[in-house]
Formats: structure tokens, C-alpha cells, sequence
């Protein structure tokens, strides 16, 4: 099986703007990859080159061993649901269901039809008369019953009431358990990425600060609270990530490669919350460390 | 058949709630010798987490020894959980209920009381040794 996403110096720059810059990424397959960073922080211009919607500027991009804009075949191993869950408006149920049929060659009707039924949808019912909820599990629908090997999901859940969020990851999970479908989706709720994603790609200003599997991330990366000192004074092998300093005590995010080696500090694990945090910001004064630039597995 | 959830506050990783989870149904007698465990796509379609979660949980439990796969059937229960379940010990539990209405006149509040069970399960645990 190919990598879902292999990506190579991939850059994309719009008239005044570089939204992309030197992204480096490599999942392998069978992940359901969460996809998070600021606003701005180049989420949805990755999703669409990804899904060959867009063109890189620089770099190279294979999806699933394919080139994103490599014709038919290619476009229907690849589902897409953009930001919001877009349906038509003016359209049935049952329409966005013979228009999905028309549309994708492996058309898997009975799965449309099972799952319109098992979220109680009227075939009838206009798209736009639909709940938010309901118009996300359409959008879901539409994508799934296209039985694609991966999946692409900007933000599907940013609008959706607490229950309709719940709803959607369920129904999004029972197709991957399923179909053994790759999934790459973005958002800012953690909570939700933690319950659902193996896999992690933190984006920063259009960087790729962190990538790598959950656990593994979760195992390597320590909080340690300690006398006060400076970074470079910490055991080599600890990057330190981020350091914050009263006139006692120190405290560091570390990311460890082995095991964390013992010293005159408490250490613990952090949430998935914190470390995502913990990158998102903005590099601080590292007390007085040099070189030490905050990276992750891609650099 | 038995429902999993997920407490993401816990800090404890989900996999291993989900075998904590199994562990106290063949405790408390829910769960016995032969019982199919929910299949994975069940599990993720009712609490939306991750497949490989639910597979993660399942490899540990049959590594404890607890449970078996059966290719194309699903997860079974292996055996019950040596002890005589909780059920049958009914008298001991109103014991400790006493205890703890007690614990809660002299002052006690939830975390004292749960400390002080953690403390002496540990201490008895050592001297057992």
C-alpha cells in the first residue's frame, strides 16, 4: 500500500501570499490524520492540492502513489468534502444521491440508501430545509458512498452543535472500521481529533512543525518542572520545544527520542491539548539557548 | 453484549479504558466465559473513536489472556476473572457502604475518601507479599 500523502518541498504561493512553504510530510497508510493550525495556517490549501484541486507552486505531491490531478481514476480514489459541508440547496436528498450515482463510476447505492435511512432523512426533503447536522451527514454520505480509499475533510464539524458532532464522527469511524478508509481531516477541536485521528499534522504559518503518530508524539514529549536553568543546561538528547521562567523554577516541553533519563525534576506526560498548543505558539525566549530552533519529525 | 466509553478528561489512554472497561464487566459478572465482545465497526459507530483504538484494546485483553479472536466471528471472552463475581459478595459491599457514610460524617469528602481506600489497598497489597 502506498503512503496516503507523500509530499516533497511543497510550496504554494498565491499573488501576495505564501500559503505553503517547504512542506515535507510522509503518512503512511491506513491513518485517520488530524489536521491542525491557526487560522490562515495553510489547512485548506494543503486539503486541496491534496484532492488536485489546486496546484502546488513548487514541490512534488503524490497522493495514495498518485499524482492529485492525474484524471478520472485518481479523482475517484479521493473524497472531498470542503469546509461547511456544501450541499445543494435547492436539491433533494434523493437528487444528491442520483447525482452521486451519476457522477462516480464505483457508486455504492445500497450504502446511500442505508445510511439516508438510518439517519432518518426524507429523500424528499430539500438539502437547504436540512438541519446543519443533517446537511454534514448528507455531504458524508455523498463522499462514503463513493467508496473512496481516502478521505478529505476541511472543518466538517466547525459548525455543528455538540450531539450533530458526535453524530457525524460516529457515522465517519463506522465507514473507516468498514472500508478501511484513509482519512485526512482538519479542525480546531481537539477533543474531537484525540477520540478519532492516529495521526497528527501540525501546520504553523505555512510550516509543518509537527507530524507523527499520536501515541508516538504523546510518548515523546515530556512537561518538566525543575530548579530554574537554561535549556542548554537540560541532558543531551531533550529538544527543548518551549521554556517559560519564573526566578525559581523553570518549566520545559521536551520532546525525548528515548525514554526520558532521570534528573532533579518532575516530569509528566502531556495532553494531546497542551502539545498541539505547545507548537502552535509561537517560538519563545528559550532562555538564553541557542540553535534551538522547535521542530518535529519534519523538518 | 457491553457498551464502552470514552472519559477524555481521564488521562488515562483510551485503549486501555476500554480493557479497564472489560475488566471490571468480568468483575462485577457482566461478562463471562464465551461472551462475544462488541465488533470493532460496533464500538466506533456508537462512541466515535478511532478502529485501530478498539483493535489496540482487543490485542491487549487476548495478550492478558482474557479474550480470543476468532477470524471472521468476532472477540470472545476466554474466562471469568478468577474470583467469585462482586455480586456474590453483597454483604462486603454494604460493609464498606457503612464505612463510607461514616467516613463522610467524620468530615471526610470524595478525594480524602479515595485516597485513603488507594492507600490502604496498597498498604494491605504489600503486607499480602
Amino acid at each position: 500500500m502506498s503512503a496516503i500523502l507523500q509530499a516533497h518541498e511543497l510550496g504554494k504561493r498565491y499573488r501576495q501570499r505564501q500559503a505553503l512553504t517547504d512542506c515535507t510530510l510522509e503518512i503512511p497508510p491506513g491513518h485517520v490524520v488530524g489536521l491542525v493550525g491557526p487560522n490562515g495556517a495553510g489547512k485548506t490549501t494543503l486539503l486541496k492540492i491534496a484532492c488536485g484541486m489546486l496546484a502546488p507552486t513548487t514541490g512534488r505531491i503524490e497522493v495514495l502513489g498518485g499524482q492529485p490531478n492525474g484524471g478520472t481514476a485518481q479523482l475517484a480514489r479521493v473524497g472531498y468534502v470542503a469546509q461547511d459541508t456544501p450541499t445543494y440547496a435547492s436539491l433533494s436528498v434523493a437528487d444528491h444521491l442520483k447525482l452521486g450515482a451519476k457522477m462516480n463510476p464505483a457508486w455504492d447505492a445500497k450504502l446511500a440508501q442505508d445510511r439516508i435511512e438510518q439517519l432518518d432523512l426524507n429523500p424528499r426533503q430539500k438539502a437547504g430545509k436540512l438541519s446543519g447536522g443533517q446537511r454534514a451527514q448528507l455531504a458524508l454520505t455523498v463522499a462514503v458512498a463513493k467508496r473512496p480509499e481516502l478521505l478529505i475533510l476541511d472543518e466538517p464539524v466547525a459548525s455543528l452543535d455538540p450531539l450533530a458532532r458526535r453524530g457525524f464522527l460516529r457515522h465517519l469511524m463506522e465507514s473507516v472500521a468498514e472500508h478501511d478508509t484513509s482519512v485526512i481531516l482538519s479542525s480546531h477541536l481537539i477533543s474531537d481529533l484525540e477520540r478519532v485521528c492516529d495521526y497528527l499534522v501540525v501546520l504553523v504559518s505555512s510550516r509543518v512543525r509537527l507530524a507523527g503518530e499520536t501515541d508516538d508524539l504523546l510518548a515523546r514529549h515530556h512537561r518538566i518542572v525543575c530548579s530554574r536553568r537554561q535549556g542548554s543546561d537540560l541532558p543531551a538528547g531533550l529538544e527543548v520545544i518551549s521554556a517559560e521562567h519564573t526566578e525559581r523554577q523553570s518549566r520545559f516541553v521536551v520532546r525525548s527520542e528515548g525514554e526520558l533519563p532521570a534528573g532533579d525534576w518532575s516530569a509528566e506526560h502531556l495532553e494531546l491539548e497542551d502539545l498541539v498548543l505547545t507548537y502552535m505558539e509561537p517560538p519563545v525566549d528559550r532562555g538564553g539557548d541557542t540553535a534551538m530552533q522547535p521542530t518535529g519529525e519534519a523538518r | 453484549m457491553i457498551d464502552f466509553h470514552i472519559d477524555a478528561r481521564s488521562g488515562i489512554a483510551p485503549y486501555l479504558q476500554i480493557v479497564g472497561q472489560v475488566r471490571q464487566a468480568l468483575l462485577l459478572g457482566l461478562l463471562t466465559e464465551g461472551d462475544k465482545l462488541p465488533t470493532v465497526k460496533e464500538v466506533v459507530a456508537k462512541v466515535a473513536i478511532n478502529p485501530n483504538t478498539v483493535s489496540k484494546a482487543y490485542r491487549e485483553l487476548e495478550h492478558q489472556g482474557l479474550a480470543a479472536g476468532k477470524p471472521g466471528v468476532g472477540t470472545f471472552i476466554t474466562r471469568s476473572l478468577g474470583q467469585a463475581s462482586l455480586a456474590e459478595h453483597g454483604p462486603l459491599q454494604q460493609e464498606l457502604r457503612a464505612w463510607m457514610d461514616k467516613a463522610r460524617a467524620a468530615g471526610l469528602t470524595e478525594p480524602g475518601i479515595e485516597a485513603m481506600c488507594q492507600k490502604t489497598l496498597r498498604e494491605s497489597a504489600e503486607e499480602e507479599r
